[in-house]
C-alpha cells in the first residue's frame, strides 16, 4: 500500500503531463503512471511534431492569423459535423493560450518543417519533434515534484457510483500494488494496438492493419472505464489512418513511413483497379482519409503507381519505389496481373486532358471519361521506369473514448459527471472528432483538455 | 554503397532521417542533408564534419535505440568525421597517424621535449641550461633567436602546408570550390558561425551528457580554448614584430602586450582543455566514437601542455628553472605544430571548410 496522492495521472504523453504539471502547479501531489518502458514513454506524442493552435497574429513562427472561427470551419469540414460544437468551441479558444502556455512548460517551436509549408500559417511545430516536447514536458514536470513511475501497468480501477478509489498497479519488480488518489486524469490513448479489439469492428481485415505508434497503446484503462459505467463517446470504427508503406513494421514506424506522392500518380488495389479520385484536394487536407479508403480494398493494399518524371516532386521516402522498366515488369514485382495494370494505366493515360500543371494549386489537369476521375494534376503515366509504393491502413489513433464536459469531467452513462475523474487526450478524442483529422489536432486535444483535467483534478482534490 | 561501413551506415541514416525532418531546426546537418536526395561519399563526410555531437537530435529522435531503425547520428557522424580526416589527410602515407593518435601524439610530444632539453644541454653548457638569466635576450642565451624562429616557422609552414593540402582534397570532395572562388559573405558567415560555435548548442539548450538534462559546457570551454589559443599565437606574432621592427628582444614587462595576450590566452589554454576533459568524462559513451578518445585527450593534453608550461615559464623565468621550462614549453609547441594536421587539430579546420559550404548552399538556395 502506497501513500495517497493529491491526483492519479495514468499515461504518460501530452495530455498526461499537461495534466500533470497543471495539477502539480496547481498545488497537488501527483503520480504519473506510464505503463511503457522509459524509451517509449509518451505513447503517439513520440511520433508527433506539431499542434494546431488558434492565433488572432502572426507570431514569430507562424505565418498568420488563424482565428477561431476558420478553426472551427475547418474542424466542421474534415468532421463533416460530427463533433461536439460546445466542447469543440471550447476547446478552441483555449488553444489560443496553450501556444504560450506549453512553452511556459518547457516546449520550443520553430517554423514549419521542410515540406510542410501549407502548415506554416496553422500549426505551430515542436523543435525536435515530439519526443523532444515530451523531454521537455517530462523535464518540467519531474523538476516540479511530479512523481512518474514506468512499466508501470494498471490492472484494475476500483470505481464506486461514479467516483474513483484506486487503481491497481503492477510493478515489474515489487508485484502489484494498490493506488490511491483523490481524484483521477485517464490519459492513457486510444485502442490501436489491440488488434484483438480493433478486430471486434473491422473482423480479419485488421491483421492488416499497421500501428503507426508504440504496441503500448492497447486501450486498457479505456475499457475499464467503459466497463464501469463511464459513458461512450464516438464510433468504434472511427480512427485516425493514413496510408503507410507495406514494408514498414507492424508497430512503431512514425512518420516516415507515410507517402506523399498519391496526388502525383494513381492508386490501384490488388487487381490494379483504380478507386478513389487522387486528385480530389491538396494533399495535406485529404492525406488522412487513404488509410480508410486502403482498409476497404480487398487485403487491405493498395499501390501509388507513378512514373520517373515526379520522382523528386515529394519527400525521400524511407522504402525506396519499386522499379520496372515496362508496366508490365513493375506488375510483376508488385505481383498484380501485368495486362490489368497495363489495361489501368492505358485507360487512365487516354482519359488525360492536357492542362497546366501545379501540385501547389487545384490546377486544372484532369481526366475525362474514366471511372473514377482524377480531378486535379491528372498527367499520363509514361516515362520509364515506371515506380511503385505498396501501402497499407496506417491506424494512428482510435476515436472510440470516454464522454467528456467541458470541464474534462466524464460522464457516467446515466448522464451524470463523475465526482472525481477526468479524461484527456485520445482517450477522449471522439468528443471532438467524430470522423476525419486535421494535422495537428490530436496535440491540441491533448494539451488543451489535459491541462484542464489537471486543473479540475487539483481544484477537486484540494477542495 | 560506399567504399566503408560507416559511410555505408550513415548514408542509411540520412535516408532515414530526410524521411523525417523533425531535427532540422536542430543544428545545420539536417537543413544541409535536405538538400540532397541521395548522398555520396563527399555528401556524407561534408555532414559529418557539420556536426558538434552535442546529442540533441539523439535524444529527441523516436527512432533512436532501442527502436528497431536503430538511428544514432551523433555516434555514426563522429566516427564517421574522424575516418574522413584521415582519408583527406596529406601526405597520405602518414593518414595512418590517425589511427592511434593519442600515442603518436605522446610519443612526438615526448620525443620533441626531449629533444630540446638535451639540445640545450649539448649546445650550451649546464651553467647556462641551469642558470638564471633576466633582461632582454635572456631567451636567446639558451637558444639564438633566428635559430628558434627558423625551426618554428619551418615547423608552421609545413603544418599550414599538410593543412592546406588536405583540406582541398575534402573541399573538391564535398562540391567546395577549389581555391579563392568561395564568397567573400559564405566565408563572413562560416566565421560567425565558427566563432561563436553557433551549433553547438543542443537545438538551443546545451549539449547532453548521460541524462536527458542538458548541462554540457563544452561550448564554454571550448571558447576559453580557442581564443586562448588565438591570445597565444597573436602575442607570438605581436613579439615576432617587436623583434624584427622594433628590435625589441623578449622576455618582457608583465604589462606589455605580448605578455599580457600571452597571460589571458594561456589563462584560457589551461583552463579550456581542463574543462573540456571533465565534460568529455561526463558525455554519454552512445554519443561518442570511443575509438577516438586517444585522439581527443592527446590534443587536449597538447593544448594544456603548451599553456601550462607557458603559463609557468612566466611566473619562474627570473629563476633556474627558466631554461628547463622553456626547452619544455618549446617542446611542447613544437609538437603542437608538428602533429597539427594528423590530430584533432584538423577539426577545426574541415568544420570551417563544411560551415563555408553550408553558408554557400544557404545563400544559393535562398537566391535560386
Amino acid at each position: 500500500m502506497g501513500s495517497k496522492y493529491d491526483v492519479l495521472v495514468i499515461g504518460g504523453g501530452n495530455a498526461a503531463l499537461c495534466a500533470a504539471i497543471a495539477a502539480r502547479r496547481a498545488g497537488a501531489s501527483v503520480l504519473v503512471l506510464e505503463g511503457a518502458p522509459k524509451f517509449y514513454r509518451g505513447g503517439n506524442t513520440r511520433h508527433t511534431r506539431n499542434m494546431r493552435c488558434a492565433h488572432d497574429a502572426a507570431t514569430e513562427i507562424l505565418t498568420g492569423p488563424y482565428t477561431e472561427e476558420e478553426f472551427w470551419e475547418d474542424l466542421l469540414r474534415v468532421t463533416g459535423g460530427q463533433t461536439d460544437e460546445v466542447l469543440a468551441r471550447h476547446m478552441i479558444r483555449e488553444s489560443k493560450d496553450i501556444l504560450n502556455w506549453i512553452v511556459e512548460q518547457g516546449v520550443r517551436w520553430q517554423p514549419s518543417l521542410g515540406g510542410t509549408l501549407s502548415l506554416g500559417r496553422t500549426n505551430s511545430f515542436f523543435l525536435g519533434g515530439g519526443r523532444a516536447m515530451l523531454n521537455a514536458l517530462y523535464l518540467t514536470a519531474e523538476r516540479l515534484g511530479v512523481d512518474v513511475e514506468y512499466d508501470a501497468e494498471v490492472t484494475g480501477l476500483v470505481i464506486e457510483d461514479g467516483m474513483f478509489l484506486a487503481a491497481r498497479l503492477k510493478r515489474p519488480i515489487n508485484g502489484e500494488t494498490e493506488i490511491r488518489a483523490t481524484s483521477l486524469v485517464a490519459a492513457a490513448g486510444g485502442f490501436e494496438a489491440n488488434i484483438e479489439w480493433l478486430k471486434q469492428y473491422w473482423g480479419e481485415a485488421a491483421d492488416n492493419f499497421l500501428i503507426r505508434g508504440t504496441p503500448y497503446n492497447r486501450g486498457s484503462i479505456l475499457k475499464m472505464l467503459l466497463d464501469k459505467g463511464v459513458q461512450k463517446v464516438g464510433d468504434p470504427t472511427q480512427c485516425h489512418a493514413v496510408a503507410i508503406d507495406a514494408r514498414a513494421p507492424k508497430f512503431d514506424g512514425g512518420i516516415i513511413t507515410r507517402h506523399d506522392s498519391v496526388v502525383f500518380g494513381i492508386v490501384v488495389n490488388k487487381h490494379s483497379q483504380r478507386f478513389y479520385d487522387e486528385g480530389e484536394d491538396i494533399w495535406p487536407k485529404r492525406y488522412a482519409i487513404w488509410g480508410r479508403l486502403v482498409a476497404a480494398q480487398p487485403d487491405q493494399i493498395a499501390y501509388i503507381i507513378f512514373d520517373s518524371t515526379v520522382v523528386t516532386s515529394f519527400m525521400p521516402t524511407l522504402f525506396p519505389p519499386i522499379a520496372g522498366q515496362t508496366v508490365a515488369e513493375l506488375a510483376g514485382k508488385l505481383t498484380l496481373d501485368p495486362a490489368a495494370l497495363e489495361k489501368t494505366i492505358a485507360e487512365f493515360n487516354a482519359g488525360v486532358r492536357p492542362g497546366t500543371f501545379d501540385h501547389t494549386i487545384l490546377d486544372d489537369c484532369v481526366t475525362e471519361g474514366i471511372t473514377p476521375a482524377k480531378t486535379h494534376w491528372a498527367r499520363k503515366i509514361e516515362t520509364p521506369p515506371y515506380l511503385a509504393y505498396p501501402v497499407r491502413p496506417g491506424i494512428t489513433f482510435t476515436y472510440l473514448g470516454t464522454r467528456v464536459t467541458r470541464e474534462a469531467r466524464m460522464l457516467m452513462a446515466d448522464g451524470k459527471p463523475s465526482a472525481n475523474m477526468f479524461a484527456a487526450g485520445e482517450i477522449m478524442a471522439g468528443n471532438v472528432l467524430g470522423k476525419g483529422y486535421a494535422a495537428g489536432m490530436g496535440m491540441t486535444i491533448g494539451s488543451v483538455f489535459g491541462r484542464i483535467a489537471g486543473r479540475e483534478a487539483a481544484k477537486h482534490a484540494r477542495n | 554503397m560506399h567504399g566503408t561501413r560507416i559511410l555505408d551506415e550513415a548514408d542509411r541514416l540520412m535516408t532515414v532521417c530526410n524521411s523525417c525532418r523533425y531535427c532540422e531546426g536542430l543544428c545545420a546537418v539536417f537543413p544541409a542533408m535536405e538538400m540532397r536526395r541521395a548522398f555520396s561519399d563527399g555528401d556524407l563526410n561534408y555532414l559529418a564534419n557539420l556536426c558538434h555531437s552535442c546529442g540533441a537530435c539523439y535524444v529527441d529522435c523516436q527512432f533512436s535505440p532501442p527502436h528497431e531503425f536503430n538511428v544514432n547520428v551523433p555516434q555514426t557522424l563522429a566516427v564517421a568525421r574522424a575516418e574522413s580526416y584521415a582519408t583527406y589527410a596529406w601526405p597520405q602515407a602518414l593518414s595512418g597517424a590517425f589511427a592511434r593518435n593519442g600515442l603518436v601524439i605522446s610519443i612526438v610530444a615526448a620525443f620533441s621535449m626531449a629533444a630540446f632539453i638535451f639540445g640545450f644541454a649539448a649546445l650550451n653548457d649546464r651553467g647556462v641550461l641551469l642558470g638564471v638569466h633576466t633582461g632582454p635576450g635572456a631567451f636567446y642565451k639558451l637558444m639564438p633567436h633566428n635559430a628558434m624562429a627558423a625551426l618554428f616557422s619551418a615547423a608552421f609552414l609545413y603544418a599550414i602546408l599538410a593543412l592546406v593540402m588536405s583540406v582541398r582534397a575534402f573541399g573538391r570532395d564535398i562540391g567546395a570550390p577549389i581555391g579563392g572562388r568561395a564568397d567573400g559573405g559564405s566565408i563572413f558567415q562560416a566565421i560567425r558561425d565558427a566563432g561563436e560555435l553557433r551549433y553547438l548548442h543542443g537545438g538551443g539548450v546545451g549539449c547532453y551528457n548521460e541524462d536527458d538534462t542538458p548541462t554540457d559546457r563544452r561550448k564554454l570551454f571550448h571558447h576559453l580554448t580557442f581564443y586562448g589559443f588565438l591570445l597565444c599565437f597573436a602575442a607570438t606574432s605581436v613579439a615576432t614584430l617587436y623583434h624584427y621592427l622594433l628590435g625589441r628582444e623578449a622576455p618582457y614587462p608583465w604589462w606589455d602586450l605580448p605578455v599580457v595576450l600571452g597571460t589571458l590566452g594561456g589563462i584560457g589554454l589551461v583552463v579550456g582543455p581542463i574543462g573540456l576533459f571533465v565534460a568529455k568524462s561526463r558525455r554519454a559513451p552512445e554519443l561518442l566514437d570511443e575509438n577516438r578518445y586517444g585522439m581527443d585527450v592527446g590534443f587536449i593534453a597538447m593544448l594544456f601542455l603548451t599553456g601550462s608550461t607557458g603559463m609557468l615559464l612566466l611566473l619562474l623565468r627570473e629563476t633556474a628553472a627558466m631554461g628547463p621550462l622553456l626547452a619544455l614549453h618549446l617542446g611542447a609547441v613544437f609538437a603542437l605544430f608538428i602533429t597539427m594536421p594528423y590530430g584533432k587539430f584538423v577539426h577545426g579546420i574541415y568544420r570551417f571548410a563544411a560551415l563555408v559550404r553550408y553558408a554557400q548552399e544557404r545563400r544559393s538556395e535562398a537566391g535560386s
